[in-house]
């Protein structure tokens, strides 16, 4: 059912509702504002790099310059001036990696605000969390208990100095320094991110998170993430961004390489909440990320698990290269685009090796004036023989000014596959609207019960601790699209 | 003062006349039963009483425990204990009927300032009331009237009005796809209910009903106006000679 003139006439513009949106006022150490080669020797400079990675910058950096911005997505910005950008900026209050005590308390109070106290989540929650400030990695907790298990989470510019052989071997193995143009450009100036190496036989025995926070003004963050998985291994790993409320556009470009050997599984989550600029688009984090996981083993496994509220642009495709037998990649998806957001999002599964299996859930929720496009491709190569993909692709539209776009590519160079794809396209009608109002709940309490609905399959994917926040973050986001 | 006070209702829908000046006024403890041939303004009523967008009054007045409606939203009407058994219950895909529910009555306690129950005290209460209605748990896991039979779907409703415990209650052709078994459970359901601080109005068409839940007034309702109420045995008339004789002798 279609939902009536009045309601579409009633849906609102929404006054800034982002509860993420304050500043802290922490004196920063910046480089200067723009690129070249000099910043990119800056940034390895004053991570005290070794020569190789020095050197696998400044090729990224070349590389970059050659190339051009893609243009293919569905959405639509002014071109990013990227020399007035600042790619390096860390708090000055040198923060002490071991002993939270030593935190800077501003930042704790800053992570306080985003709900999330270092201290308290440490004890209650059992998750272990890396902080990521603007370019630095602030705290890293409950590293002993996973040492003990012989697992590393740390920051990876940590890893560099600790553990350089691991990163060499693996760092860009996944994703190439020129595999697109913001995936060199983060090699050419990433600042920090996790690391995360599960050894043989190890089950990790808790949720590893990162926690991301663009602070400084003008300031791109390009964090870098790495997760080994070695045979028989499992580890979930979760994501959560933040970002202040300001009036410019920042720049977030971030690279994710996840590597899985025989029997390993990995599964990454995010819950993606930078701020998405005003009612009118003013403002907003870009969100250009390239995220890529190799299942190199045999019955490998590795599963995204996204949740897509914030950003003004979002353009990225988390994907599977599924090399070894029997290997498994997942995608769920929830994206959610209100007002003028545009979110350009799916995921690539490439299926190499004998009866890897694929399934993708994508959600796409549209008020406002936002387009969200799902983009997905499904490959099955020519080796590939008795895989799978089942993708299922459902729009939920909210008003009449907004859109939604399907995009799928099928390549199947072998007969002996099977590829389904599925996809509808809905409205909330009236009808849910009045029936929820009549029990006593508000209409965002309808909507984002109705919206949540919609969205169940990719939300039980996700830990339960973070399942509830993220739905949460889903009403908040919108807040006032319907009448 | 009444529960329910309904005065000189005019509605229009597509700029066609509805309601037509339609009067009623239900008072603490009553139950009232309208009954009326299809088309005649039955669910228009209730949809109006209950505050849906579209369905204002061009005319007269509408009262809940003396209150004016006619600023009020549905979701406010609702909390108010205002309560609205659907002639279709509408599907929410992926939406539990337990935490559904507990929204639900949440909102209600909220409103009246009473404490929101805790997920362990909710679901106790739940439980207790579904097996009265021999809903069974397996059905308030499902989202909410997914793949309901039109049965369950009527059964659902009632466990609500038990949960929510409206001040006046409006059953719209609660009846109609039951069976004869389901139609005694569900009436056992709603007489349960019946206290001297609420009232219940029911839509229906059939007399049989009124046998269950036997009613203190019934009103025939024809072309959007009570055309005559009376006791239950106005209901039995109906029964035996339709609407024809009384719409002509009105
Ligand atoms: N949106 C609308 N626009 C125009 N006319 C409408 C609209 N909705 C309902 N009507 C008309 O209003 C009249 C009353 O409908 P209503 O559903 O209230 O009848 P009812 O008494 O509940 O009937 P039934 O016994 O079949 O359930 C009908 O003639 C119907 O066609
Ligand atoms: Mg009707």
């Amino acid at each position: 059912m279609v939902a009536t003139k009045e309601t579409i006439d009633k849906v609102k513009e929404v006054s800034s509702t982002y509860k993420y949106g304050f500043v802290t006022d922490l004196e920063a150490e910046k480089a200067p504002i723009g690129l070249n080669e000099d910043i990119v020797k800056f940034i390895s400079h004053k991570k005290k790099e070794p020569k190789w990675l020095l050197e696998w910058r400044l090729k990224a950096y070349k590389k970059w310059l050659s190339m051009e911005a893609p243009n293919w997505a569905m959405v639509d910005f002014p071109k990013i001036n990227f020399q007035d950008i600042y790619y390096y900026s860390a708090p000055k209050a040198k923060p002490k990696l071991n002993s939270l005590d030593e935190v800077d308390p501003e930042l704790l109070r800053t992570y306080e605000k985003l709900g999330i106290p270092i201290k308290e989540q440490e004890v209650l929650a059992g998750v272990a969390v890396d902080y990521v400030f603007d370019s630095v990695s602030v705290a890293t907790t409950f590293r002993e208990k996973l040492a003990k298990e012989g697992i590393i989470f740390c920051p990876i510019s940590e890893a560099v100095q600790t553990h350089p052989d691991l990163v060499k071997k693996y760092i860009g193995s996944v994703i190439p320094i020129g595999d697109n143009y913001y995936a060199a450009l983060n090699s050419a100036v990433f600042t920090d991110g996790s690391f995360v190496y599960i050894p043989k036989d190890v089950k990790c025995p808790m949720e590893l998170s990162t926690y991301f926070r663009i602070n400084e003004q003008n300031s791109g963050q390009f964090e870098r993430t790495l997760i080994i998985a070695e045979d028989n291994t499992y580890v979930s790993y979760l994501e959560g961004c933040t970002a202040p409320q300001r009036d410019e556009n920042q720049l977030h470009a971030a690279v994710v390489e996840l590597v899985a050997m025989d029997n390993a599984e990995i599964k990454y989550s995010t819950v993606q909440n930078w701020y998405p600029g005003d009612k009118d688009g003013k403002g907003g984090i870009y969100n250009f990320v390239t995220k890529r996981g190799n299942c190199i083993g045999k019955k490998s496994k590795i599963s995204w698990t996204q949740v897509e509220t914030g950003s003004a642009i979002t353009w990225k495709y988390p994907s599977c290269v599924l090399k070894g037998d029997d290997s498994v990649g997942e995608f769920y998806s929830v994206a959610v685009a209100n007002n003028a957001q545009q979110a350009d999002t799916g995921t690539k599964m490439i299926h190499i090796g004998k009866n890897t299996k694929s399934t993708i859930i994508s959600k796409g929720i549209s008020a406002g004036k936002a387009q969200n496009t799902y983009r997905g491709q499904v490959q099955i190569q020519k080796n590939a023989k008795g895989s799978r993909n089942f993708t299922q692709c459902d729009s939920l539209l909210i008003g009449d000014k907004c859109g939604a776009h399907t995009v799928p590519y099928i390549n199947q160079f072998t007969p002996h596959a099977r590829v389904e794809h599925e996809a509808t396209t809905s409205k909330i009608s009236e009808d849910q609207l009045f029936y929820c109002l009549q029990r006593g709940l508000d209409t965002e309490q309808a909507t984002s019960l109705i919206v949540n609905g919609f969205c169940k399959e990719v939300m039980k994917e996700l830990p339960m601790e973070f399942a509830v926040e993220a739905q949460k973050l889903i009403g908040i986001s919108l807040e006032g699209s319907v009448g | 003062m009444p529960l329910l006070e309904i005065k000189n209702a005019k509605l229009k829908l597509d700029n066609k006349d509805i309601l037509k000046g339609l009067s009623l006024s239900v008072n603490e403890g009553e139950v009232h039963a309208i009954m009326g041939p299809n088309g005649s303004g039955k669910s228009t009523l209730s949809y109006m009483l209950a505050g849906r967008d579209g369905y204002e009054l061009e005319s007269g007045e509408v009262f809940l425990e003396g209150q004016s409606l006619s600023e009020m939203e549905a979701d406010e009407r609702a909390r108010s204990g205002l309560f609205l058994a659907f002639q279709y219950p509408v599907e929410l895909p992926g939406v539990g009927g337990m935490s559904f529910l507990r929204e639900a009555v949440n909102s209600r306690r909220k409103f009246i300032g009473e404490e929101e129950l805790d997920h362990l005290a909710f679901v106790k209460e739940v439980r207790k009331v579904a097996s009265k209605m021999f809903v069974k748990d397996e059905m308030l896991k499902r989202a909410v009237n997914v793949g309901f039979s039109g049965g369950e779907k009527k059964r659902f409703e009632i466990l609500q009005m038990a949960m929510l415990k409206p001040t006046v209650s409006i059953l719209d052709e609660t009846d109609s796809g039951l069976d004869v078994d389901a139609l005694k459970i569900v009436s056992e359901g709603v007489n349960s209910q019946r206290n001297e601080d609420n009232a219940i109005v029911v839509i229906t068409h059939y007399q049989r009903l009124l046998d269950y839940i036997v009613p203190d007034f019934v009103h025939i309702l024809s072309d959007g106006r009570i055309i005559k109420s009376g006791g239950p045995e106005l209901a039995l008339e109906v029964e035996k000679n339709g609407y024809a004789g009384l719409i002509n002798a009105a």
